[in-house]
């Protein structure tokens, strides 16, 4: 029975896998497919996108048109259940309200995380985002570099399926033949940016989105994933079977009942649970790593939430992927009288260095995109083109006033109608209202484009998480206490980002939507917002300065381990979902490695 | 446009703006209640006033309507906006217990205030009362925000536009005016057509 009460847990785990997102997801599935007996426990509710998910469901039919309120925030038909930036009962305490000093806090409580919902864009980080120290000394250099993760992405690639192509650009890396599928054909808008921002010398090519264009290649990748393992291969290539193709309607962060992107209950769970290898208990709200007298984590302790009791399950491995802040609370709240400052905390680097990506917008309107023909532009839900990082040159020779790249994540097109068409036109329209008004919603639809920049954070001291000392969630467990600032580099960046839309805008013959942030402070939006936080749990290769070590292992405690994005010793600008998949991968091979040689 | 970008336009199409004293909903409680909460059933279909209780009186359903068909009347592409159920969107708006609602609702409520009282100043009459062209006169006045003198009910007859075209556009009848050709299921998706790139000068 693979899904399992606190009484009907076993008693002879593996590996117990805290959060069930992308990087427990990922973990559990590579070991269960290679034989650990795994439990995963997942603070949220079970969850079925197959059952759940409003696919093609219209704003009419929801409360307010669909529109985000405080408890859906990214709107009615979002696939977050019980989560978002306020979760009832489970507050946190921010040092600053200040949008330039402030950190809000995203939580998913369901099964698969965040991931049910996330824009799945899957960007593989670059050579230079391993090393970003050694080229201009800011910040941390990871103790890996790109060759040791680059075997995991292309495994990622191959089994989750992500459209995208190779372009042979500077740390923006190629995959491996057969690894990416094709990517979507472009809009009207997209091209039309594509061309004016080339004469702007910024290259816009397809983006890199986990959503299947086209069958898995059934035949062949669950060989080349699972060498050796009949039974694996076999598992797989059912499952890459039953998962169809993009049909190019409805948003992807509603979910996707056929499967044709991916979150963990639809790419890492269901092969997982197929081995017989993986029993999952929901509503289980971890808070403690226990710790053995031989100094190694012998279980977890969490909150059954059906009950509100305390219970604990044991195994001879542990493995953090609750997600960054969340793994770092329980590793804070792990305290003992060898770790009185909270578990593999000995660097007192634990909740040290959380970074989230710099984040940026602006939108316009062109008269060229206006009147057009009716289109069906739903495509792939956005992200058909995007624009990698193009200064690297100037930047490295110092031209820059900042450190780190962005890229641009671009949209545009005959979208769904909903609350916002028409919206705010009065800068267009000059007021306009009755007949003529509803000419001009014909008129200037589909002819807003929107630019969003996701640049990359430096690490710094005065970004970190800790347990506040006196505040308690609804279950009892002390909370975070988040400290957040940016550098001069991320305001500056945000800045450049601002000019940057300002001028492909222009170049498309338009106008830019209110006015042009060039104060950084301004410009930039909060911390926390962007939801890519990572850090809080740096790996490294001193024992001193990091919390892990190359193996997501922490250098304290050696059977448990840390695979989300806490371990990120730098943020690059690329999303980073794929590369938390990656070094989730890497991490369990290295736990079944271990085991197999009896070390674990 | 990405998910951060929606919410955005819903914040950018709803900004607080403080209302004088004078028009603000003096006897209106702001509504209190528990909405739909964290994990509603996102395959039912919902109805105004299912959700938490609606707050506009006949008189100001009535006035509701007559200024939502004044924004968007029947043309010959489509209905009128209260034929699609907009006045029962805007009450459901201004009615939840969700900070942008509440943000909302003293601005809408105050607005029909105004609009009476402008209304009986000019004319002698309630707005729903004056005849089309008396009403067109009070809203020529407002309509654009940069250059009304009465800036309160100018943002409320924005927000009110705003509303109106959320509630019409959402609709099965706005998407359909906007020749909205999505949200069916395609084998493929073979981009823009070839004569309409040549004609934009794209590659």
């Amino acid at each position: 029975m693979p899904f399992v009460t606190a009484k009907s847990q076993k008693h002879d785990y593996d590996v117990i896998v805290v959060g069930s997102g992308a990087a427990g997801g990922q973990c559990a599935y590579a070991l269960c497919m290679d034989g650990a007996k795994v439990l995963m426990l997942e603070a949220g509710r079970r969850y079925n996108p197959a059952t759940e998910t409003p696919m093609f469901q219209t704003p009419d039919q929801a409360p307010l048109a669909g529109v985000g309120t405080p408890q859906k925030p990214f709107g009615f038909y979002d696939a977050t259940v019980d989560g978002g930036w306020e979760v009832p009962g489970e507050p946190y305490v921010r040092t600053s309200d200040e949008p330039a000093g402030r950190f809000d806090w995203w939580r998913a409580r369901m099964l698969g995380g965040r991931t049910n919902h996330w824009g799945r864009i899957s960007l593989r980080n670059g050579p230079y985002d391993f090393k970003p120290c050694s080229r201009d000394g800011l910040g941390f250099d990871w103790p890996i570099a790109y060759e040791d993760v680059a075997p995991y992405y292309d495994r990622v690639e191959l089994l989750i399926g992500v459209y995208g192509s190779n372009e042979g650009l500077e740390n923006t890396p190629d995959s491996p033949p057969g690894c990416l599928l094709p990517p979507p054909r472009p809009l009207v808008s997209d091209l039309l940016m594509a061309q004016r921002a080339k004469r702007l010398g910024i290259a816009a090519i397809p983006g890199h989105k986990a959503v299947l264009t086209r069958p898995l290649d059934f035949r062949s990748s669950p060989a080349r994933l699972h060498p050796g393992n009949v039974t694996a291969q076999r598992i797989l290539a059912e499952d890459m079977r039953a998962r169809a193709v993009c049909l190019w309607a409805t948003p992807c962060g509603r979910g996707c009942s056929i499967r044709a992107n991916y979150q963990s209950t639809t790419v890492h769970l269901p092969p997982a649970l197929a081995s017989g290898n993986l029993d999952i208990t929901t509503d289980a709200m971890a808070y403690e790593v226990t710790l053995g007298r031989d100094g190694r984590a012998n279980g977890v302790s969490f909150i059954d939430r059906t009950t509100g009791k305390p219970q604990h399950a044991s195994a001879r491995v542990v493995i953090l992927s609750a997600s960054a802040c969340e793994s770092v609370r329980i590793l804070l709240n792990s305290k003992s009288a060898q770790f009185p400052n909270g578990l593999a905390n000995s660097s007192g680097r634990v909740g040290r260095y959380l970074m989230d990506t710099v984040g940026s917008s602006a939108s316009g309107q062109i008269p060229l995109l206006e009147s057009l023909p009716p289109l069906n532009e739903d495509a792939a839900d956005g992200d058909q083109l995007y624009v990698p990082w193009w200064l690297y040159r100037d930047q490295h020779a110092g031209k820059l006033p900042f450190a780190r790249g962005y890229h641009i994540e671009f949209g545009g097109g005959k979208r769904m109608p909903g609350y916002g068409t028409g919206a705010a036109m009065e800068w267009l329209t000059s007021g306009s209202y009755g007949v003529k008004f509803k000419q001009d919603v014909r008129r200037y639809f589909g002819s807003f484009v929107h630019f969003d920049g996701r640049g990359e954070m430096i690490p710094n001291e005065h970004s970190y998480c800790e347990i506040d000392p006196s505040l308690k969630d609804k279950w009892g467990i002390p909370v975070l206490r988040f400290h957040w600032q940016w550098s001069e580099h991320e305001l500056r960046q945000a800045a450049h980002m601002q000019r940057t839309f300002a001028e492909i805008v222009d170049s498309m013959g338009g106008r830019t939507r209110g006015p042009v942030q060039s104060d950084g402070a301004k410009a930039i939006a909060p911390g926390g917002s962007i939801i890519h936080e990572v850090g809080g749990a740096i790996m490294g290769s001193d024992p001193k300065t990091s919390v892990t070590n190359r193996w997501c292992q922490t250098w304290d405690v050696p059977n448990l381990f840390v695979t989300d994005g806490a371990v990120f010793a730098s943020n690059a600008d690329k999303n980073p979902t794929l590369t938390i998949m990656a070094l989730a991968w890497r991490a369990a091979d290295h736990i079944l490695e271990r085991m197999r040689r009896r070390e674990l | 446009m990405d998910r951060r970008t929606s919410i955005k336009w819903v914040l950018a199409a709803s900004a607080a703006w403080p209302l004088s004293g004078k028009h603000a909903a003096r006897a209106d409680p702001a509504p209190t209640g528990r909405g739909y909460g964290t994990d509603p059933n996102l395959l039912a279909v919902y109805h105004p006033g299912e959700l938490w209780p609606l707050t506009f009186t006949a008189p100001q359903r009535r006035l509701a309507g007559i200024l939502a068909d004044i924004i968007i009347p029947a043309d010959e592409h489509s209905p009128s906006a209260s034929s699609v159920g907009v006045v029962e969107f805007i009450d459901e708006w201004v009615s939840a217990p969700y900070p942008a609602s509440q943000r909302d609702r003293p601005i809408v409520l105050g607005g029909f205030t105004w609009l009476n009282e402008e209304a009986a100043r000019r004319c002698g009459k309630g707005f729903s009362d004056l005849a089309a062209t008396e009403q067109n006169g009070i809203c020529d006045d407002i309509c654009e925000e940069s250059r009304s003198r009465w800036r309160d009910a100018a943002r409320f007859f924005a927000l009110y536009r705003d509303l109106t075209a959320g509630g019409f556009y959402s609709s099965p009848v706005g998407r359909k005016d906007l020749g909205y050709m999505g949200n069916v299921p395609l084998a493929s998706f073979d981009g823009p057509p070839p004569e309409l790139l040549k004609k934009l000068n794209l590659p």
